[in-house]
């Protein structure tokens, strides 16, 4: 099963489904109810503006900011909107961050819910049965897929977005980073490290005097 | 249905997790398109996001666990569009429009997506929160055959009210055309072993969020 998964979401029926698309998309136009241009600005901006990047300026920015960090924990939504260069997220983002005590992991059993507007579009792994199924009942065998194994003794929580409630997991400082700029630390924020699959880069591979 | 296929928690037997080393947004260029159509219905007001949800949890089984992510979308969108009387089986079988569309009030337009605009799910609260953080709850054993998002493992489970989210949109009624109906919204964490047995990780807290007819006081 999980080898026809993996064929079906890497689009082996292509041309059957760019097919039964283009139909729909013909019909819903040609009645009217959809504008093909709003449509191809829908794809330009999921495809452009949003994306991991966007979180891992966020989290970096609360690494170097004490007190973005208290606003980002207090109401993601309020400090993220409350940046300019920052593009507006909507409504109802929660940040949630790790500490040495326990390490948080987000997961959406019942559809495949992610904070779109700070990590883009989920990838396929998030979207399958065996994280959806597994998260909850298994987190440290999963995280062990995604080579990550924490500390004894750190405690797992586990985030089911089962509401419009969305999660952003801010990992914890790597050590060895100090006084390093915003850009620095961003470079090192990976999208899994705020879902709770990842950690961040070492800061040894990544200094900014590093090759 | 709420005790279909897509209610995945504490399942066995799918195997390990594939990860794509570099994955692309999209895998193919139809897939854009899919999000893009979803995007601009969902705008038209004909359907509420939980009734599209719901639309998705309907499909049989062995449909809903062998199709990709957004083939599970487009499908759920031509079931939507059907249901809604926007669309005849009969035009998607010919692949184009084979009578005028109906008068919708909202389409979403090229300026609505420039603009874009922040949405929200918080309304008015009809009632006094009933719970507060630290309270202790049980979840409600319910098994509506309509859309719910209290999931199967922890239903009848006892756990503490962590947060109090404040009152939304209801999805138990919004899926059903029913509105609003906003409930108060909040994060309740279980232990592991309240959920998975005495056996389970005691270092495993999961946390669902809940609605308030999803909670019981304890």
């Amino acid at each position: 099963m999980p080898a026809d998964d993996h064929a079906h979401d890497h689009g082996s029926e292509l041309s059957e489904m760019q097919l039964r698309v283009r139909a729909l998309e013909t019909i819903l136009t040609e009645k009217g109810y959809v504008d093909p241009a709003a449509l191809d600005q829908i794809v330009e901006n999921v495809e452009t503006r949003i994306g991991p990047h966007i979180g891992s300026r966020v989290v970096a920015r609360a690494w170097a900011d004490p007190e973005f960090k208290r606003r980002l924990l207090a109401d993601a939504t309020e400090a993220v909107n409350s940046v300019a260069e920052f593009d507006p997220v909507g409504a109802h983002l929660i940040a949630v961050e790790n500490t040495p005590q326990t390490h948080n992991v987000v997961v959406c059993t019942l559809c495949s819910c992610y904070p779109w507007p700070v990590l883009g579009l989920p990838p396929v792994w998030y979207k399958s049965a065996p994280y959806r199924s597994r998260t909850v009942i298994d987190p440290k065998g999963v995280l062990a897929e995604f080579g990550v194994a924490l500390p004894a003794g750190t405690d797992i929580r586990i985030w089911d977005s089962t509401a419009e409630t969305r999660f952003l997991v801010v990992p914890m400082r790597p050590a060895g980073t100090e006084g390093w700029s915003e850009e620095a630390l961003a470079a090192l924020v990976t999208r899994d490290s705020m879902v709770g699959t990842g950690l961040p880069k070492s800061p040894e591979a990544n200094s900014p005097g590093a090759l | 249905m709420t005790n279909s296929i897509h209610d995945m928690g504490g399942m066995h037997g799918f195997g390990p997790v594939e990860i794509e080393p570099d994955e692309p947004q999209f895998h193919a260029d139809w897939e854009k398109r899919v999000v893009a159509m979803m995007r601009g219905m969902g705008a038209t007001g004909q359907w509420t996001l939980d009734g599209f949800r719901a639309s998705m949890e309907n499909l049989p089984p062995l449909t809903y666990l062998s199709v990709s992510y957004f083939e599970r979308w487009c499908r759920g969108l031509e079931r939507q569009v059907v249901a809604h009387g926007l669309v005849g089986e009969d035009e998607l079988t010919a692949g184009r429009a084979l009578r005028p569309g109906i008068r919708l009030n909202r389409k979403l337009t090229l300026d609505d997506v420039n603009k874009g605009g922040v949405r929200t799910f918080e309304r008015p609260a009809p009632a006094p929160a009933r719970f507060k953080a630290g309270d202790s709850v049980r979840t409600r054993n319910i098994n509506p055959t309509t859309h719910t998002r209290l999931p199967r493992y922890a239903r009848g489970k006892l756990g503490t009210v962590e947060v109090v989210r404040g009152c939304h949109v209801f999805p138990d009624s919004a899926a059903l055309g029913a509105g609003d109906n906003p409930q108060w919204l909040y994060a309740v964490v279980f232990a592991g072993r309240e959920l998975w047995g005495e056996e389970a990780d005691p270092s495993i807290m999961v946390s669902i969020e809940a609605f308030e007819p999803y909670l019981m006081p304890a």
